[in-house]
């Protein structure tokens, strides 16, 4: 399904080397993590609950600080230059980060002038993004009478106001239904067909599987395995589920978490069942 | 896709930028004001029932009871629930705060280039604006009731810089409050510690009336100084100046805000760059 080829030569778009994490209570969470991801490319981070994927994107999207290593992401040093690392990346949440009382357009609009856009060019991008990820209908909507997958895209609209060059994704289509989800893989593709490098992450292997270009196995912290989704289904001459069992030494279906992320509601979790066989 | 524009600005300068965010921030809250005027319901519910139950059902019983020295007990009455009203405006701002954090909106504007000083600069802005809607429908209920003020414009302007000053006060005290609370219930149980604070305080009673140990506890409560001050502005009856409290209300109304806003603006401007860890 992925054609693309990864673009070899050029610097990566992400690139992080020995990143370091520990919390006071949790303990280490990223234990030397090493990833580069090339521009242009779909990334996945796929690996079991605590396996330190969240904290990881966060740290590149500069929202934690990180113990040791370094990070760089689209040519600026996450530590040294984070102003540099958010003028040119996007960044979408495990829950859609939009006001849920104002209207699509009114959310597009708001952040557009936080971007420091003028009034008019921030009116005129969020008509844009609002055409662009099919909300035009319900643009005027109050956003809490959207569905899933419209609040999914709408924050893609958000985090994509600035034509991000990097883009963060945490876990994109959880607690989506199918067709939501669908919707989002396909704006995703639009998006990483438009030339933004795409980094997401994920604990479904169809995800991985069918939207990346390129997969990150990730477990306790660290990468255990990286490769194409064909590579790793060779790796271990079975399925991606095979191989992911196989490295984190857990199936790859979970129960939903028994502890919630920081600062974040466990509520609107759809089943997790029902994504098997398809990877 | 059209070309951005966002670099098209001639470089304004970092307060420029800090204004203009914190604006935007402010006029969102006001516009989900519009969409919600609901929302407005938490922090008038408590004043418009002291409104309704001591003004009217109780007035006149009180009224009889502790005769208020030099006038009627609900124009007493009505300057201690302008500052009541104030000070429950911060379970809108501590619950608002939280719910940013919850729901990533936080997080998603401390990903963008912009100071995060502007994100809560701007729920204190809207806090103010609030009130002054807040605090027309209080004023316009006491009106109903037969409160007036008797001073000159000045002093009713004066009356209205301090109450504003004690919003100010209470909206940073609820944005710090707000800062580490994993959730909007959470922050609800600030606010019911909130009524007893409120109500041992020169407010709806004169704090000479409450028992002795109290009353010192009382008149020196923040928000005692307001509405004394208040009181004299309107040319409302204050109650004895007897207290130390009651003889430099004015400028311990100005003093108090400015104290709790200069120790709770800051650690709040810390909290939110430390939640980066």
């Amino acid at each position: 399904m992925n054609t693309r080829t990864s673009t070899a030569n050029t610097r990566p778009a992400v690139r992080c080397e020995g990143l370091r994490k520990s919390y006071p209570r949790r303990g280490v969470v990223l234990d030397g993590l090493d990833l580069a991801v090339a521009p242009g490319t779909v990334h996945g981070l796929l690996g079991p609950n605590g396996a330190g994927k969240t904290t990881a994107v966060r740290i590149l999207a500069t929202l934690q600080r990180f113990d040791s290593g370094r990070a760089e992401v689209a040519g600026c040093d996450v530590a040294s230059d984070p102003a540099g690392v958010r003028a040119r990346i996007g960044m979408a949440g495990q829950y859609a980060a939009v006001d849920e009382v104002l209207t699509g357009r009114q959310n597009l609009v708001m952040f557009a002038r936080l971007h420091h856009l003028r009034a008019r060019a921030a009116r005129l991008r969020a008509a844009e993004l609002l055409e662009r990820f099919d909300l035009e209908a319900a643009a005027d909507r109050p956003v809490r009478h959207y569905s899933g997958g419209m609040r999914r895209r709408l924050d893609l609209a958000v985090s994509m106001i600035r034509s991000a060059r990097v883009l963060f994704l945490d876990e994109p289509s959880t607690g989506l239904d199918p067709r939501s989800r669908n919707e989002v893989w396909e704006a995703v593709r639009e998006l990483a067909a438009g030339g933004t490098t795409v980094l997401l992450t994920t604990q479904y292997l169809e995800e991985a599987d069918r939207l990346c270009d390129r997969i990150s196995v990730m477990n306790h912290g660290r990468i255990v395995a990286e490769g194409s989704p064909a590579e790793l289904k060779a790796r271990v001459g079975g399925s991606l589920d095979d191989a992911f069992l196989d490295l984190t030494g857990r199936p790859a279906l979970l129960t939903p978490r028994s502890s919630p992320p920081l600062r974040s509601p466990d509520t609107s979790r759809g089943p997790r069942d029902g994504m098997r066989g398809v990877a | 896709m059209t070309a951005l524009a966002t670099e098209s600005r001639t470089a304004p300068s970092r307060f420029a930028w800090f204004a203009a965010d914190t604006w935007v921030v402010a006029r969102r809250h006001l516009v989900r004001l519009v969409h919600r005027p609901d929302e407005l319901l938490g922090t008038l519910l408590i004043p418009v029932m002291a409104v309704a139950m001591f003004g009217f059902v109780f007035g006149d019983a009180l009224g009889a009871a502790m005769t208020v020295p030099g006038g009627e007990y609900r124009e007493f009455l009505l300057p201690g629930l302008f500052a009541l009203t104030m000070a429950f405006g911060i379970g809108n701002t501590t619950i608002s705060v939280a719910s940013d954090i919850r729901g990533g909106v936080l997080d998603r504007m401390r990903s963008l280039p912009m100071t995060p000083a502007a994100v809560l600069a701007g729920r204190s802005v809207a806090d103010l604006l609030t009130a002054a809607v807040e605090l027309a429908i209080v004023m316009a209920l006491g009106t109903l009731l037969g409160w007036q003020w008797h001073g000159g414009v000045v002093a009713l302007l004066a009356a209205f810089g301090l109450l504003a000053l004690l919003r100010m006060a209470f909206s940073w005290i609820g944005i710090l409050l707000g800062l580490p609370v994993s959730g909007p219930e959470a922050a609800m149980k600030y606010f019911s510690l909130l009524f007893p604070l409120a109500m041992v305080a020169d407010t709806v009673i004169p704090t000479d009336l409450m028992p002795t140990w109290l009353s010192g506890p009382a008149s020196w409560n923040p928000l005692s100084a307001t509405v004394i001050a208040t009181r004299n502005l309107f040319g409302n009856p204050a109650g004895p100046a007897t207290s130390w409290v009651a003889e430099h209300a004015t400028a311990l109304a100005v003093a108090w805000p400015l104290a709790i806003t200069a120790v709770c603006m800051p650690l709040a401007l810390a909290r939110i760059r430390r939640i980066a860890r």
